[in-house]
């Protein structure tokens, strides 16, 4: 955020093209609210948005945070440093300052931070009682409630933001509520709004954005996730509630019947894998999802969908692990159990979203691998895609919909395991179609021949192990190669996946500007992965995997290991970290000249 | 959702078979695939028998109906019958038949396995589809024994009894499937022996015919690892075949229990039936009152409307 000062009167006004707002305190507090009213305030204002949040894993309270960055132009990560600091108490103002860029502005409620003095110099403070005025604003039953909103109004102040918007923002997320609530929120709001801390020496306007083509949608990947499967035909769907996977689950419980749908809530992971394998035989393609050590549990099923190529979709949205590990931070750690988990050789496709708007398309992609190939989707998310809220170009949904109802016209015959398929390919006649010959197929994990009944011939188990590895390689051939980010020769490849995209095109961006040598790429199709990828490394000298997991035995991160194997090429090293939180764009780029430094 | 197998499909799954009237019925050639795998003389050939003759008497097509099976011995069921069938994993038939149920009504979904499949690895999926009364049918055939894996305890094996894993004989007492089918809730909840063919038959209707989750548990000798095990509720090996007392009330849970809780060779018949709504029925009913919101709408409108929420 720095920007030009503009001519006026008293109070600075400079005009900025980013800003990088964090708010801390309690996860009651309601600061998720005002994180998800300025992000989509910014999606209505054409802006791009970006946010990152962190909630704990406790059952009520706990520290929390929102941060979210706005800008005019291109927003890739939420952004390293804030230039303002929202801290509601004195552990927020504590954990939070060095979160916060010299000479940023720390906003913090007087009632209950205390500040120190050796910061005083470093970051500019202005303290105003929000607590008290609140109560004041809005009767002595506010107490907590209603802060938010009123500081919502002093970040609207600062920052010019448009108060009709706001107050139509506000207005649709009370609606159906006490009507007494909603009169709350607007005298919070114009209480903060009209408040002039005589200390706040600058205020700041966005320059004017350019014009997107289209409206902006603004959602986190979580809904991006649920909707792309709605709209790719998804009308069945199974799970047991699990953080951070739960919100999809909830939403398509509460969106399928108005399609006619339904997601049912099963007694465990290990059912509710077991009851989408069951609707996906039925006809239609169904999903399951879950994080962490649902994921685990899934895997017996999930080789069954292999064995007897089964379309589904599975969601992982990753979590820290093993076991029930960090059920609220961010790792992507769960690329081997997606790529590999489960015994025998269980080939299976893994894709991975790389932003918001990605889990939409992605979402519609994996439900038609799925179908084309009788194969499980692996789609992985994490915690940085499911809870970040991007603003992006609607989709045209007359456009995107799928209609994948079962045709259950009769056959003359059916073979549900032709081996003279091309390409290994075959899908299923669903339960419901007559077959003319009067011979009917077994779905099975045993092993078969091309009707499903059991055999334990070498050479059908060799031709059909043949047959379930062959479509994934056809796969292959059809995937686009992802696009380089900067020039395609130069010193260092960053190769990410998942949600790191944003920072990883920073660190390039950065690079760059100082004069290094540095591209990336994004890969979203990681089993099988694209075709030609070395004809990308070969005009690096150092290929960098970024992942938010563990180095490993031998160094090497799981992508980064799965690129070694395949291209038994030494200049691909792992860049790697494990402390639960997304890449910072110093960090990405820190670790990867220590690398090369080696 | 509540029509039966013979009618014509629900209206919104189009199946261009002809008119019932113009197939003849299925014959036991017909239906009769794989030769089974079972040792000869086990009691699962005349449950797979009466399955045939079930589709027979009651004119099902191939394709109307789904055969569904875990694994165990008696699990290989599918693989012998001509129609739309899987083989699926170890105790997880259920929540698999579960999903074929409520996304398609148009089917009857038969559920066949053995009590390692229901009662041990696949307890709890019992008890919740049960709990949830999802339309289908399960016949359990209980042999008291792990054949498959060649003679280890199972979860109905008798205390005393000498397997390869309780070689002094069972510690562990052994689970009643009548009470648990009751207590967890099932809908309809019967008990034969493989040894009474017209018996069999008779609950296998009746449980096709229950609109929920019927369960019948079926005695099925293994003459391999635990020959003689039913002979008490045989009349031709001197034992005694008691059917459920003509004056019992199906309806009533606590009697049903009562009769449940007999020693062996206890009564044969329905100890319990009633007529809750179904999970399918309940679905149903939630995406009419959903579906009557956006009547008229195409479906990519009814997400459009999500769409402009989230401008």
């Amino acid at each position: 955020m720095t920007g030009a000062p503009s001519a006026g009167g008293a109070r600075k006004v400079s005009r900025i093209s980013e800003a990088v707002i964090r708010i801390a305190g309690n996860s009651q507090d309601g600061i998720q609210a005002i994180g998800g009213f300025l992000a989509r305030l910014a999606g209505r204002s054409e802006q791009e948005v970006m946010t990152f949040m962190t909630i704990p894993a406790t059952i009520s309270g706990g520290p929390s945070i929102f941060q979210v960055r706005i800008g005019s132009g291109e927003v890739l990560s939420s952004g390293d440093d804030a230039d303002v600091l929202l801290a509601f108490y004195q552990h927020s103002y504590e954990g939070h300052i060095n979160s916060l860029k010299k000479k940023g502005i720390v906003l913090y409620d007087s009632d209950h931070v205390q500040p120190k003095p050796e910061w005083e110099g470093d970051y500019h403070h202005v303290g105003i009682p929000i607590s008290s005025l609140t109560v004041e604003a809005i009767g002595g039953t506010a107490k907590d409630k209603g802060k938010n909103i009123y500081a919502l109004g002093l970040i609207a102040k600062m920052f010019d933001l448009n108060i009709p918007k706001l107050e139509k923002l506000i207005g649709e997320r009370f609606t159906g509520k006490d009507p007494s609530i909603l009169n709350n929120a607007m005298a919070a709001l114009h209480a903060g709004y009209a408040n002039s801390p005589s200390n706040l020496l600058e205020t700041f306007q966005f320059v004017e954005s350019q014009k997107k083509s289209g409206h902006q949608v603004v959602m986190n990947g979580n809904e991006a996730v649920g909707y792309g499967l709605i709209a790719a035909g998804v009308r069945f769907g199974a799970a047991y509630p699990i953080t951070p996977w739960s919100d999809i689950m909830e939403l398509l419980r509460r969106e399928l019947p108005k399609y006619g749908g339904t997601f049912v809530q099963c007694e465990d992971e290990i059912a509710s894998v077991c009851m989408a394998i069951g609707a996906s035989f039925g006809g239609r393609v169904a999903v399951t999802g879950s994080s962490g050590p649902g994921i685990s549990l899934k895997t017996e099923a999930i080789g069954w969908a292999v064995m007897a190529e089964m379309p589904l979709v599975i969601i992982n949205v990753q979590r820290g692990g093993p076991s029930t590990g960090m059920p609220t931070n961010i790792e992507q750690s769960d690329l081997n159990i997606a790529v590999n988990g489960g015994h025998g050789d269980a080939p299976r496709v893994v894709i991975a979203p790389a932003n918001v708007e990605d889990c939409f398309y992605m979402a519609i992609e994996a439900v038609n691998i799925a179908r084309k190939y009788s194969v499980p989707v692996f789609f992985l998310t994490d915690q940085g895609i499911a809870t970040r809220i991007e603003a992006f170009t609607e989709p045209d949904l007359e456009k995107v919909f799928q209609d994948i109802t079962p045709d259950l016209t009769p056959v003359p015959t059916h073979k549900p395991y032709d081996l003279s398929a091309k390409d290994g390919v075959t899908q299923h006649v669903k339960p419901g179609t007559q077959i003319l010959d009067g011979k009917y197929p077994i779905a099975t994990g045993l092993e078969h021949d091309e009707y499903g009944h059991p055999t334990g011939s070498p050479k059908l188990h060799m031709q059909m192990t043949a047959k379930r590895r062959k479509k994934l390689q056809a796969l292959a051939a059809t995937l686009p190669l992802p696009k380089i980010y900067g020039p395609p020769e130069g010193n260092i490849l960053l190769v990410g996946w998942g949600s790191t995209e944003g920072p990883i095109r920073e660190a390039v961006d950065r690079s760059r500007a100082a004069g290094d040598s540095v591209s990336a790429i994004h890969i979203r199709h990681i089993n099988p992965l694209p075709n030609g990828l070395e004809n990308i490394f070969s005009g690096f000298n150092h290929v960098l995997v970024v992942e938010n997991n563990d180095e490993g035995l031998y160094g090497y991160g799981q992508l980064a290991a799965i690129l070694r194997a395949r291209y038994c090429d030494a200049k691909i090293q792992g860049v790697n970290k494990t402390d639960g939180l997304t890449w910072k764009v110093k960090e990405i780029l820190e670790h990867a000249k220590n690398k090369v430094r080696k | 959702m509540s029509q039966s197998v013979t009618e014509q499909p629900a209206a919104s799954i189009s199946v261009s078979t002809p008119p019932s009237a113009e197939r003849k019925g299925l014959t036991k050639k017909e239906l009769a695939a794989d030769h089974p795998t079972w040792c000869p003389g086990c009691g699962d050939f005349s449950v797979l028998a009466l399955y045939f003759k079930l589709i027979e008497k009651r004119k099902l097509w191939h394709e109307k109906i789904t055969t569904v099976a875990g694994i165990g011995c008696s699990s290989r069921f599918p693989y012998f019958v001509q129609a739309h069938g899987a083989h699926f994993i170890h105790g997880r038939a259920l929540p698999f038949a579960s999903g074929i149920s409520l996304s398609r009504p148009d089917l009857h979904v038969f559920v066949f396995g053995g009590d390692g499949d229901a009662f041990s690895i696949g307890g709890n999926h019992f008890n919740h589809t049960a709990r949830k009364n999802i339309k289908m049918t399960y016949c359990v055939m209980d042999n008291w024994v792990y054949g498959l894996t060649k003679k280890q305890t199972s979860p109905t094996s008798p205390l005393g009894f000498k397997s390869k894993t309780d070689q002094w004989g069972a510690v562990d007492y052994p689970i009643n499937p009548m009470k648990q089918a009751i207590s967890a809730g099932a809908t309809f909840v019967a008990r034969t022996t493989h040894t009474n063919p017209n018996h069999v038959l008779q609950m296998m209707e009746a449980a096709m015919d229950h609109d929920g989750f019927s369960f019948i548990e079926c005695l099925s000798e293994c003459v391999e690892f635990y020959e003689g095990a039913f002979d008490a509720s045989n009349p031709r090996k001197g034992g005694v075949f008691n059917e459920v007392p003509k004056s019992h009330d199906v309806t009533d849970e606590l009697a049903a229990y009562k009769l449940a809780n007999e020693p062996f060779p206890g009564y044969f018949g329905i100890f319990y039936k009633n007529t809750k709504p179904t999970k399918n029925a309940k679905e149903a009913e939630i995406n009419k009152s959903f579906q009557t919101k956006v009547a008229g709408l195409k479906d990519w409108q009814i997400l459009q409307k999500n769409f402009d929420r989230l401008k």
